[in-house]
């Protein structure tokens, strides 16, 4: 099909378009990482479920802790690891709002544990977005509770060892055993296909919290291309090959 | 009306004035000697009155981030502990103050140092006043001296930390807490309407309906942006020390000793002075009623003529160092303390005043 630049441009012609609730703001993010494609996933939800005059967003510490510069909503931004509990009583204060937290491994599952645990274990009504990258991306690339045995990182630059450094923590299934959690997905976003199956989780996640059924956990299987000093091509091929394995995706829990 | 008079533990005071005040939520975790405040308020179920929250967290560092969030959205928000749970809170106070987000906290001081005892204490004096968490910044300081007080501080706490958009703390010692007396109870409030509140916190975070969005962050890379922000934060600590000191002088005009003693201990101090006075000794005290904004020149007006200036504390000597640079070292200025939840008696503080400046 052979169609001139004026059509191409026409309105009726547009198959695509930024989402509206992404700012014009110069993404910060290594080309890439996975972050900016989580970040758009969610402008695009809060837009279809017309939430944006109503969604508050939590920001970690991380490489997402500007996520607040690119989103077009109310936002507050946690100290490291406390985003649950900034989310707990966002929600119970103004129940009527979308809360949801965004989070990396070192913020969720290190320093901030305690509070994800007992947040889900109280059924709080937000969910919870976990870029499980495996690093801390922000600090430079040290190893995360998440970083997989023999994985180099700059705080186990001979690869992380179990009896020195401790097994990867596995959260998915410690939230889905929790009464209070309602749903819990392992995602990726790597290829196209997993991208849409991605945001279709936030938004059952996002709908969860609305309709009161308590907290939801969408764990997105990510790369730090950067921190992984790899391509961002390899990056996914490592993903599919190292991660998957340890991480693998699909709903460990679907109430 | 008639007003309403109880007996009540200071403590429980707290939980009750807050309810009265038309509070949005409490969020803490139970130490020794405070719990009351959480017990009160689970018992008060104000969530069926007023609307109210009432959250026991799973532990200080989450309740801290919840007023945080709280006080974010523009609610009045509090949480209270003591002294090893006040010690946990310090990072997410820092960023409170950091935001500018107005929020009430409040410490019933046990003796530490490390787990420390249950007895009472004053020895986070420093904590509260000089800092306690990271960073340039200050809180408004509030030490109350009885179960009355205990009350009506929660209302002066979140008027002031509402005004300035800083944190305040109710700084009081486990006897305040833990001491039962006459109290009487504020007439009630309701809890402001979504409207006003929109109205009176249009920085806040609710959803953006109706106005640009807002963000609450206290982050900020560009070194010549964030000096920029601390240089504003120091402005408004200016502004409170200007207005916003209070304490309560008694016998101060040309006393020959001046006592300075907050909180508990200006309690048992106001004794001390009356025996004094009736052996001919001309003794006053000073109560300082903010410890940040530390009143400074009432002091030093109240120690012009004064031979010698006991600062009475439980701790190791705290507020001394305040009491000292607020005469300049003009006058003899010595500490009297007790610690490990030890407290002295009138007779003995008379004692130690006399052996030390009359001899
Ligand atoms: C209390 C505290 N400790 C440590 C840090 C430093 N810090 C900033 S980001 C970070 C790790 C973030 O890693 P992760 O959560 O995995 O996010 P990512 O950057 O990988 O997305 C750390 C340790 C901090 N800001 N605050
Ligand atoms: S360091 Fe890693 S996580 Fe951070 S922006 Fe770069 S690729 Fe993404
Ligand atoms: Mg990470």
């Amino acid at each position: 099909m052979n169609m001139k630049q004026e059509d191409i441009i026409k309105p009726e012609n547009c198959v695509y378009r930024k989402p509206s609730l992404l700012t014009d703001e110069n993404m910060h993010y290594c080309p890439g990482c996975s972050h900016g494609v989580v970040h758009k996933l969610i402008a695009e939800i809060i837009e279809e479920m017309g939430m944006e005059d109503k969604t508050v967003g939590v920001s970690p510490v991380g490489c997402a802790v500007f996520a607040y510069n690119y989103i077009d909503i109310d936002w507050i931004q946690a100290a490291h690891g406390r985003a649950p509990s900034v989310a707990t009583a966002l929600k119970r204060l103004n129940p009527e709002n979308l809360i949801f937290t965004y989070q990396g491994d070192g913020d969720l599952a290190a320093i901030g544990t305690c509070e994800t645990i007992h947040a889900a274990n109280r059924g709080e009504n937000i969910a919870i977005i976990f870029i499980n990258n495996a690093i801390y991306g922000m600090t430079g690339g040290q190893m995360a509770p998440t970083t997989l045995l023999g994985m180099k990182t700059s705080t186990t630059p001979y690869g992380r060892r179990a009896d020195l450094n401790g097994h990867p923590l596995v959260m998915a299934p410690l939230m889905a055993q929790l009464d209070g959690t309602c749903y819990v997905t392992r995602q990726s976003v790597h290829t196209p296909a997993a991208v849409r199956k991605a945001k279709a989780a936030i938004r059952k996640a996002f709908e969860n919290s609305m309709a009161g059924k308590g907290t939801s956990m969408v764990e997105i299987v990510s790369t730090c291309n950067s921190g992984w000093k790899l391509t961002p091509a390899q990056s996914n091929e490592w993903l599919v090959e190292n991660m998957f394995k340890k991480y693998p995706l699909g709903d460990l829990k679907n109430e | 009306m008639e007003s309403d008079i109880r007996l009540m533990k200071g403590n429980e005071a707290l939980a009750h004035a807050m309810i009265r005040y038309g509070a949005d939520g409490y969020f803490g975790y139970p130490i020794t000697p405070q719990s009351e405040v959480l017990e009160t308020l689970e018992a008060e179920m104000p969530w069926e009155s007023t609307g109210m929250v009432v959250l026991q967290a799973e532990s200080e560092v989450a309740a801290v981030n919840m007023v945080y969030a709280g006080a974010g959205a523009g609610k009045a928000v509090c949480t209270s502990s003591s002294s090893p749970g006040m010690s946990l809170m310090q990072e997410g106070i820092s960023f409170i103050a950091a935001a500018e987000l107005p929020a009430l906290l409040i410490n019933c001081m046990r003796g530490g140092p490390g787990l420390g005892t249950i007895q009472p204490s004053q020895a986070d004096y420093f904590q509260a006043t000089k800092g306690g968490g990271h960073g340039d910044y200050r809180l408004i300081t509030l030490a109350p001296s009885s179960v009355q007080e205990m009350c009506d501080f929660v209302a002066l706490g979140w008027d002031l930390a509402f005004k300035y958009r800083t944190p305040a703390m109710i700084l009081a010692d486990g006897t305040v807490g833990q001491m039962m007396e006459k109290v009487i109870l504020p007439e009630p409030r309701r809890r402001r309407t979504e409207e006003e509140l929109r109205e009176q916190c249009p920085w806040a975070v609710t959803g953006k309906k109706n106005r640009k969005r807002n963000i609450i962050t206290s982050l900020e890379l560009n070194a010549p942006a964030m000096e920029v922000i601390n240089n504003n934060l120091q402005a408004k600590y200016k502004r409170i020390e200007e207005n916003e000191v209070r304490c309560e002088a008694l016998n101060t005009e040309d006393c020959e000793y001046l006592i300075v003693a907050f909180g508990s201990m200006a309690r048992i101090c106001e004794k001390a002075m009356e025996l004094a006075r009736k052996q001919g000794l001309n003794v006053g005290l000073l109560r300082p009623i903010t410890l940040w904004p530390f009143p400074a020149k009432a002091i030093e007006q109240a120690a012009r003529k004064a031979k010698g200036i006991l600062v009475v504390e439980l701790s190791a000597g705290q507020m001394i160092e305040d009491v000292k640079l607020a005469v300049n070292c003009q006058v003899d200025t010595r500490h009297y303390g007790r610690m490990g939840g030890m407290i002295p008696t009138p007779d003995e503080i008379l004692g130690v005043l006399k052996e030390m400046f009359v001899k």
